[in-house]
């Protein structure tokens, strides 16, 4: 079990376990399962443990008659304080926290005016939502309501950029809203709410069964892309090791692409070694650089393609520690900055906060070994605090106007229009989550 | 408790029937964790709590072993509790360890218990261990990946069935300043085959000031290569087999992990059993031995060695933190302190929940626990100050650790060194001498055992009991007057509290395992002793490299040339002293110290005249040596009463002693002596000698010159010719060289008539 990597789940936190197993007596079989969840490394196989450990908290949470949503919104919230107080810095937790929130709040509105439908005996056609709640909003006053929250969410950006709403996550959940819909139009035609709590959560559980699809998945969707961006003869340059840059770069191979790989090995971690070696099992040219000759290099370079830790709101970039200096060298000679990132890395949170701008200080030997500089942590003579301090951080920001391209399994976008693509996948009322749980303690 | 003990003893039972034995191989790995560490030196803390519940940067230090057992593997772990046993497992059983999926923490709880020795006989006893362990204490820190070294174990073992331990070593720097100054413990010499890694010799107790050590030469003989390590650090942590506790067991004796277990079986041929090594470099490991070592590994916590055991990541029990950056470096904060805007917290500093911060106070490299109340302008610098604790404005703390529920009023100063213990209340403007540790509870002593009984409630039993009355004793031997003076409350103003008397003996180990740093004159000192060796080197280089320059004056050269040899006479008399020293000290045969002597005399091409010129000077400078180092508390060679010679205070009252003692002295290595007294002229050297002793380094002698020349005819030393001659020589001298012979004129008188009347 490599634990050096890893980061460790609270189980002194008392106070919160207390509290969460008070109202929700199931808690205790999560915290076990939270106990392996920490130590899992990658951002992806984070996110699909919190979506699959979300949606047992669903499964299992039992569902008031009235507010089903609030219910199911409160069980979510207390659990996710809980995983993104565990790990602060992997930030793919709290947005799939939010993600599965959003999931909950867009299913239950469609219920609601599914059922607002259904009371008011009005005509439904089989379309998009966004069509029956314009039919539906000048005859009730809940109606209204729903309208006006709808139409302050500004319309997708698929909708904008596409005229095929087909894969992102919104458009998945109004397509399922548009079952249940469909369904709930004949099954009650008054509110029987039992049945429609099962349904919401019935509901919920399919859309993070969605999501948890999608998170799974995003390797191969970006990957999907890759021919569109690398051409015949490039050079490409990437730094420290990716899993979603390890695929992209197979899938142009695989579609006959023939290009070279320049890998940066990302000191301290030297992560850049092991990439180098699964891009050479898989038949592709490749030449291993040190972090500093990066610069020496960018020149005879067409494209970097480099993975992220964490894409921000602002479209600004957590990556590896060293990214920020292969970006600059990339403006200087106006190569292509592209980052490559699955959709549970978009971070709705902007890098103003530092708490939210979280470093990771990682242990200094990864530097350098222990024993060979004991002589200088030397505390016990002089003034007792030693002239050598190791800092080792594992992550750097990269401004937005580095980027020059963000590729996620949504397709391909500019930074600046990375604020309307968290616009989809997360409400404005759950950006708070990660406030309330670091004020909360 | 003993339910639960013969509930864990009845698992085990119905765990060890239902396994083959072709199923050891994936067995769950098991611990034994030892809750106390048999030792004093945290007092007076560990009268009121365990050492393993001490916090360490606002952690319990148990958590940070368990939470990397847990880590590293290991599926059960025995909690083996002695001295405050209920403290540990009342603590336990709170915590979360207790209901971990894969990880269970059972303890065992035992109040007779004396030393690691016992404990294992009783884990043993209890048939819970049915496989390879980790051995290992409470207070171990580290963050180390077992798995390799768990490989090696079991392969080795598979191979030969007498390797039962696998012993985790690190690699420090080599000097013994280092090791001094980072972890408060002895050099350590460890004789390691390098292809095997076969554990040849362990040495903790060098004593560095003889610059040797002694290996068997059978090591030599029976083994291809050897590597000698001085720059390895124990880190206390074994993988054992199974054998070791039946070993144990064997072996009654066997009370200490190190000093008994791994040297017996290291010296032990007939069983042959074999311990190996294992050494890490990139990761973590350090035990907590000592003040020194809790103040270097928390500083180590909180410079990120011991990733992922750090403030910031939540292992276990403790609160969220954040850092931040304060210049280039970072501190630990918890998001719910109130701190003035004035205050100024400084870089590598630790901060609990829920403490308040003045203004105008400064704190640097600290950590600071919960709930702590701190008033303005305090300044507090590389402490360690746990929860609740009330500063009140103005105080200043420099290197202290101060425990729970302490109040200091304005204006207290703690000196470098001291350690509060819980609840303790510093007066108003009272400064607490460096060194000094304060209890509530009275420092016990031999005489008041009513006072011993008052607190027995709380402490271990037997083995604090007798080693205190041990450290009592010392200290009440020489001290009764002081000690039953510092046994009153003196802690200023409504304070409360007994400053414990530091005792003779232990006030040289105080600077060596107190939190604070070594003050500069002992660093030197030690680097001095470090240096001897080096330094003959080095000063010879110094002189050659001045001959070798060109100087303007003539004789410069022939000057040189003269410094030269006379340097390597003062070396040459050094070595023979520090040899002779050596014999003193451990009793060598007088012959072995005449071929040590005879082999310096060569490798210095002295003449023998030289030889027992120098033998006799570091004589005389034994008989007068004591005097010196006493004065300064050092270890005394001699027990001598005469120690206020130095100060030629009363050098009357004291010579006879100073007599008698050489006396001795001559007597018992008169051989030596005589060896190199081949000559007239040799006798005539050590006259010489001693007279110019008396004049320069041992001005002591000066009155006794007559009497001692005495002795050394009487015992034969000097012949009577030499005698007269020595005094026919002088008779030609200045005055001022003539002190001695006047002063002996009666006893040369004596002489002449008696060869006279031979005649």
């Amino acid at each position: 079990m490599n634990t050096d990597d890893s980061s460790w789940w609270p189980m002194g936190d008392g106070v919160l376990c207390n509290a969460a197993s008070q109202t929700y007596p199931s808690c205790n079989t999560f915290t076990h399962a939270l106990s392996f969840f920490n130590k899992i490394e990658g951002s992806q196989a984070t996110a699909r443990q919190t979506a699959e450990l979300l949606r047992s908290v669903i499964s299992q949470q039992r569902v008031p008659y009235t507010n089903q949503a609030g219910a199911l919104i409160d069980a979510v919230k207390a659990i996710g304080e809980q995983l993104i107080a565990a790990n602060p810095v992997e930030l793919a937790v709290g947005n799939i926290v939010r993600r599965v929130l959003h999931i909950i709040r867009e299913e239950d509105l469609s219920l609601t005016t599914a059922a607002i439908g259904g009371l008011n005996l009005s005509a439904v056609s089989d379309d998009e939502n966004d069509d029956d709640r314009d039919g539906d909003s000048t005859l009730s006053a809940a109606a209204v309501a729903a309208a006006a929250r709808s139409t302050l969410r500004p319309p997708s950006l698929q909708t904008l950029l596409e005229d095929t709403p087909v894969s992102a996550a919104v458009p998945q959940t109004s397509s399922s809203g548009g079952d249940s819909e469909g369904k709930s139009k004949f099954s009650f035609t008054a509110a029987d709410k039992s049945s429609r709590s099962r349904k919401l959560k019935h509901d919920v559980i399919e859309a993070v069964n969605e999501l948890i699809q999608d998170i799974v998945t995003c390797h191969e969707q970006i990957a999907e892309q890759a021919v569109e961006h690398i051409h015949q003869n490039e050079v490409i340059l990437t730094l420290g090791s990716s899993r979603t840059v390890l695929e992209f770069l197979f899938a142009a191979k695989e579609k006959k692409r023939s290009f070279r790989v320049f890998v940066a090995e990302g000191a301290p971690r030297y992560q850049g070694h092991l990439l180098a070696k699964e891009l050479v099992a898989r038949g592709l040219q490749t030449t291993l650089i040190t972090d500093s000759a990066v610069f020496a290099m960018i020149s005879r370079v067409n494209m970097v393609i480099v993975g992220a830790h964490a894409v921000m709101a602002n479209g600004g970039v957590i990556a590896p520690v060293g990214m920020n200096l292969v970006a600059l060298a990339a403006q200087k000679h106006a190569v292509p900055f592209v980052v490559l990132a699955g959709s549970h890395k978009l971070c709705p949170l902007y890098p103003h906060n530092p708490e939210v701008l979280l470093n990771e200080l990682r242990s200094p030997s990864e530097l350098l070994d222990f024993g060979e500089f004991s002589d200088c942590m030397d505390f016990g003579s002089g003034s007792g605090s030693p002239l050598l301090h190791v800092v080792n951080p594992a992550f750097d920001y990269v401004p937005p106007k580095l980027v020059s391209l963000f590729i996620t399994d949504a397709g391909g976008h500019n930074p600046s229009y990375m604020y309307r693509l968290i616009a989809d996948y997360y409400s404005a009322d759950d950006l708070v989550v990660q406030r309330r749980a670091t004020a909360g303690n | 408790m003993g339910a639960q003990k013969k509930r864990a003893a009845a698992a085990a039972a119905a765990a060890r029937v239902s396994e083959d034995p072709d199923d050891l191989a994936r067995q769950p790995l098991q611990a034994i964790l030892l809750a106390d560490s048999f030792t004093t030196k945290f007092r007076p803390i560990t009268l009121e709590r365990p050492k393993v519940l001490l916090p360490l940067v606002n952690v319990p230090m148990i958590n940070y072993t368990l939470a990397w057992l847990e880590a590293a593997g290991v599926a059960e772990v025995f909690v083996f509790c002695c001295a405050h046993s209920k403290q540990v497992i009342d603590y336990l059983e709170n915590s979360e360890w207790f209901s971990q999926p894969n990880f269970t923490v059972k303890t065992i709880e035992s109040h007779n218990i004396i030393s690691a020795g016992d404990a294992l006989r009783l884990i043993y006893e209890q048939n819970v261990i049915h496989g390879d362990f980790v051995l290992i204490s409470g207070d171990t820190v580290s963050n180390m990946s077992l798995t390799q070294a768990l490989q090696e174990h079991k392969e080795r073992k598979k191979k030969d069935n007498n390797a039962v331990m696998t012993m985790i070593i690190k690699k420090s720097k080599p000097s013994p300043i280092t090791r001094q100054s980072r972890l408060g413990t002895d050099e350590l010499f460890m004789a390691i085959d390098p292809n095997t890694k076969q554990l040849l010799y362990y040495e903790d107790k060098a004593d560095h000031s003889k610059g040797t050590i002694c290996l068997d030469k059978m090591l030599l003989a029976e083994n291809p290569s050897i590597s000698l390590h001085n720059d390895k650090q124990d880190c206390y942590i074994d993988i054992c087999s199974p054998e070791v506790l039946s070993l144990f067991t064997d072996n009654f004796d066997y009370q200490h992990l190190r000093r008994h277990f791994v040297k017996g079986l290291l010296l032990d041929d007939i069983m042959g059993y074999k311990i190996f090594t294992h050494e890490i470099h990139s990761s973590y490991a350090a035990r907590i031995d000592n003040y020194r070592s809790y103040d270097i590994v928390s500083k180590d916590i909180i410079q990120r060695w011991t990733y992922p055991y750090v403030p910031d990541v939540k292992f276990c029990g403790n609160r969220a933190t954040k850092l931040e950056r304060r210049g280039i470096c970072f501190t630990a904060f918890n998001s719910e302190i109130e701190q003035s805007r004035s205050a100024q917290v400084g870089s590598f500093t630790v901060i609990g929940y829920g403490t308040k911060i003045g203004s105008n106070s400064k704190i640097s490299d600290s950590v600071i626990g919960e709930g702590c109340t701190i008033g303005s302008n305090v300044l507090i610098e590389g402490s360690y100050i746990w929860d609740n604790v009330i500063i009140e404005d103005g105080c200043e703390l420099r290197h202290v650790i101060v425990c729970d529920g302490v109040i200091m009023k304005a204006g207290a100063v703690l000196k470098p060194g001291v350690v509060l213990s819980f609840k303790v209340v510093i007066g108003e403007r009272f400064v607490v001498p460096a060194y000094s540790k304060v209890s509530l509870l009275q420092q016990p002593t031999v005489h008041d055992s009513d006072e011993e009984l008052e607190y027995a409630d709380n402490s271990s039993g037997t083995v604090e009991f007798s080693s205190i009355q041990g450290t009592a004793d010392q200290s009440n031997g020489e001290m009764t007057s002081e000690s039953s003076e510092a046994h009153k409350p003196k802690l200023g103003t409504g304070g409360v509290g007994y400053i414990w008397s530091i005792c003779e003996g232990g006030q040289e180990e105080e600077w060596r395992h107190s939190v604070a740093p070594i003050p500069e004159d002992k660093l030197t000192e030690l680097s001095e002793a470090m240096d001897d060796d080096q330094e003959l080197v080095t000063q010879d280089r110094t002189a050659l490299s001045t001959s070798g320059e060109l100087i303007s004056d003539s004789n410069a050269s022939e000057g040189d040339d003269n410094e030269d040899s006379k340097d390597d006479s003062v070396y040459f008399e050094k070595e023979v002293e520090a040899t002779f020293l050596r014999a003193v000290e451990e009793n060598v045969k007088v012959d072995h110290v005449i071929l040590e002597v005879n082999s310096l005399r060569l490798s210095y091409n002295m003449t023998s005249a030289d030889c027992a010129g120098a033998v006799f000077y570091s004589m005389m400078k034994l008989a007068i040596k004591t005097p010196h180092s006493s004065a300064i508390g050092l270890l005394t060679l001699y027990p001598s009463p005469f120690s206020m010679v130095a100060s030629n205070a009363y050098p009357i009252y004291l010579s006879g002693e100073l007599q008698q003692n050489t006396a001795n002295i001559i007597t018992t290595w008169q051989k030596l002596l005589k060896s190199y007294l081949l000559e007239i002229d040799e006798e005539i050297e050590i006259i010489l000698k001693f007279e110019e002793m008396c004049l320069e380094s041992a001005k002591e002698f000066s009155p006794l010159f007559a009497r001692i020349l005495h002795i050394l005819y009487d015992k034969d030393i000097l012949q009577e010719d030499a005698i007269l001659r020595w005094a026919d020589e002088k008779e030609g001298a200045d005055e001022s060289d003539k002190v001695f012979v006047r002063q002996s004129e009666k006893f040369i008188q004596w002489l002449r008539e008696a060869s006279e009347e031979e005649d």
